[in-house]
């Protein structure tokens, strides 16, 4: 690492003491965006593999070393004057005693001189990088969260090499085109950032695709929006799974496509989990085929709710407050809440003798009143008691 | 300059307590609080970002005009919220007297640099108030409802007069105990005096031992008990609920157990679920900081904490805020 850091330290001077070339090249360059933008990705050395270890370190070294490496060979290219630049080292030294600090230059000299770029060749953060890079930059603007997305491993890389008006802009103009919100493509790059390096053909046929399934556009659109990695799936993946809920839940295609276009991450996790709890409510909760499909049409979110807490609410609905399978699947979004919510509310209720779950019996409690008014309403309507009761009952159980 | 976010966090220092439902574990407590507290310290406002100044060469393309750098103010986003991340990533939160899962009941934290009176509060010899649900005609093999059911039997014999001699050899039993374990000749002026100041306890370690017992409600098969003790955990509590079945020739287990009260931190004071907000957090902090400086100049300053004193604002103050049933079903009605 201190031999890479020298060899580094060494081409950053290598560039300012050439003036003369550095003029020409100063008009091809652009000076206030960064001049770390290798066109090839970097190749991977000893030192990278000592430092995957540590996933959070950005290793950028390679790329400046290359983009170095390719500028030198420009400024051989342009000036025959500078013939000394086959051996680097030789070169340092005959730079270091021919010009040192305090020797005067003309005043355009001094304007094209760039500082030391005061860019560190490797850092754990995207903090140092943002101020020179115009990707970075513009994506702040959007709003992408870049301190997310530099815990990731090697996000932060990748974002740095891509180039805003080649790899950036056609991708956000194409999510544009789709119909994703202004305001939600920051949201959509942070949690997908890898969206920016996808083809924009794949992007494209994974669109066409949708929409042959007869997705209307507004409904693709929300579904990229609130599932980002939607669109970095292939079309064989998003078939196999539409395929999947049509077949095991036994619902029409128009049904289907509603789930979808509710919740569209079911397109983009794992499918055991949902088979799991297609299981747990078949066998151990014990609901009927067009129970769980009701249940299913209703509240999506049961497919990928957490098994045990799925079990838990079921069990102290059923065997504590006695409610009925059909009651239950008549009102699915009770598995949405809090199972505290639903377990305190019970048991002042119980406690003030008004736990009537029973639709024939008077002061009939539904289940929608318990679990989905918020406190105040749940209070004075259903209970007939104060706010400050109902927390000074939580603190007696 | 301090943003807001520091100055708040400033503020967040102290004990304070919370009521932990049942059935939760004491750690998902104490990172659900933590994680509360961060939010609401991520959701205040923020310092507007510094500019900085950059010096550009001209666009023009030829070389002809002379190269004049321009100077631009523009933000410098390196300290951006979304580049930097959230001000505070952690907060230390620690946990006083532990309560297990089953337990519910007052839960005493401590936030920032208040942790060091947790220490304190840890080697203050300071007693904690239960209540114990009990039920005759099982025993379980946890001493809880929740077991594997061992044993069954009849508890038609059972009156409550049996059950306060029983609860009066238990608290018997245990005065002795708190008399062997105070480490102090029986004989000697020194223990008459503790004795007076009412601070004759155990010193460290000992097992545990209830200073008092006392039977509140008995209903057959149900029957609920408060205990005062020292150096407990709750599952003690709840096998002596078990003894207490087995002395009666019957048998019982657990149905509840209920923390009303740690040292000075009683159910008043514990704020419920939806309580958990910063401003909550920092509003008992700042009520609680006498009982704080109590409780760490106690542990400086002498050797044996004041117990009356704790007793005596525990009768001042009502622990049972709801009366029986009975009663207060007459106040809906009336």
């Amino acid at each position: 690492m201190a031999s890479s850091c020298v060899q580094l330290c060494i081409r950053h001077r290598l560039v300012l003491p050439l003036k003369t070339v550095a003029l020409t090249v100063c008009t091809q360059a652009r000076r206030c965006h960064t001049f770390i933008r290798p066109r090839r990705p970097p190749d991977v050395s000893g030192m990278q593999a000592k430092y995957q270890q540590r996933p959070c370190i950005c290793f950028y070294s390679n790329i400046i070393s290359k983009q170095e490496n390719k500028e030198s060979k420009q400024l051989i290219h342009l000036n025959d004057d500078v013939s000394s630049n086959e051996s680097p080292t030789s070169l340092d030294q005959d730079a270091a005693t021919r010009l040192p600090a305090l020797e005067e230059i003309s005043d355009e000299e001094a304007a094209s001189l760039t500082p030391y770029p005061s860019i560190p060749p490797a850092s754990a953060s995207l903090r140092e990088y943002v101020d020179q890079s115009e990707t970075l930059v513009k994506l702040v603007q959007l709003g992408v969260n870049l301190w997310k997305l530099e815990q990731r491993p090697n996000v932060g890389s990748m974002l740095l090499r891509l180039v805003f008006d080649k790899d950036v802009a056609p991708r956000l103009l194409f999510l544009k085109s789709i119909g994703v919100d202004d305001s939600r493509l920051g949201y959509v790059v942070t949690h997908n950032p890898l969206v920016l390096t996808e083809d924009l053909e794949n992007l494209q046929a994974r669109v066409n695709y949708l929409k042959s399934k007869k997705f209307t556009s507004e409904n693709v659109a929300s579904m990229v929006s609130r599932a980002p990695y939607i669109l970095n799936f292939s079309v064989k993946r998003l078939d196999n799974r539409l395929g999947f809920y049509q077949q095991q839940l036994g619902l029409n295609a128009a049904n289907t496509r509603n789930i979808v276009a509710r919740l569209p991450r079911l397109l983009c996790g794992s499918l055991e989990p949902v088979k799991e709890n297609l299981k747990v409510c078949e066998i151990e909760l014990g609901f009927k085929a067009n129970e769980i499909q009701h249940m299913v049409l209703a509240v999506p979110k049961i497919l990928t709710a957490n098994k045990r807490k799925l079990t838990q609410i079921f069990d102290f609905l059923h065997n504590t407050m006695k409610v009925p399978h059909h009651l239950i699947a008549k009102f699915p979004q009770v598995f949405n809440n809090k199972f505290l919510r639903i377990k305190e509310r019970h048991l002042f209720l119980q406690y003030l003798e008004r736990a009537h779950y029973d639709p024939d019996q008077s002061s009939y409690v539904s289940l929608e009143r318990l679990t989905s008014s918020p406190d105040y309403t749940f209070c004075t309507e259903v209970a007939l008691a104060t706010l400050e009761d109902f927390y000074v009952f939580q603190k007696t159980l | 300059m301090a943003t807001p976010a520091a100055r708040a966090f400033r503020r967040l220092e102290g004990l304070f307590c919370v009521y932990k439902p049942a059935g939760v574990p004491w750690k998902l407590v104490r990172d659900g609080i933590e994680t509360k507290l961060l939010k609401g310290l991520d959701a205040l406002p923020s310092l507007p970002i510094p500019e900085q100044t950059r010096f550009l060469p001209p666009p023009g393309g030829d070389n002809l005009t002379p190269k004049v750098l321009s100077a631009v103010c523009v933000p410098a986003l390196s300290k951006h919220r979304l580049v930097t991340g959230p001000e505070f990533r952690h907060i230390r939160v620690g946990v006083g007297h532990r309560l297990d899962t089953f337990s519910s009941g007052v839960l005493v934290l401590g936030v920032g640099n208040g942790n060091k009176a947790l220490n304190d509060l840890y080697h203050t010899r300071v007693t904690r108030d239960y209540t114990l649900e009990g039920e005759f005609g099982t025993a379980t093999d946890d001493f809880s409802h929740m077991g594997r059911v061992v044993e069954r039997s009849t508890y038609d014999h059972i009156t409550q007069d049996k059950l306060e001699r029983v609860l009066a050899m238990l608290q018997g039993a245990n005065q002795k105990a708190l008399l062997t374990y105070a480490n102090v000749d029986m004989q000697s002026q020194e223990a008459y005096e503790m004795a007076v100041q009412g601070s004759l306890g155990p010193d460290g370690k000992s097992p545990p031992i209830l200073m008092s017992l006392r039977c509140i409600r008995f209903q057959p098969p149900n029957f609920t008990l408060e205990v005062q003790c020292l150096n407990e955990t709750q599952k003690y509590l709840r096998k002596v609920v078990h003894e207490i079945g087995l002395e009666l020739r019957s048998t019982a287990i657990c149905k509840g157990v209920r923390r009303t009260r740690d040292g000075t931190f009683t159910l008043q004071d514990a704020l419920i679920r939806h309580q958990w907000t910063t401003a909550e957090v920092m509003r008992a902090v700042k009520k609680n900081r006498p009982s704080t400086r109590s409780v760490i100049s106690s542990n400086r300053s002498t050797p044996v904490p004041t117990d009356k004193e704790v007793r005596s604002s525990y009768e001042t103050q009502s622990c049972d805020r709801l009366t029986p049933p009975r009663s207060h079903k007459q106040d809906l009605m009336s």
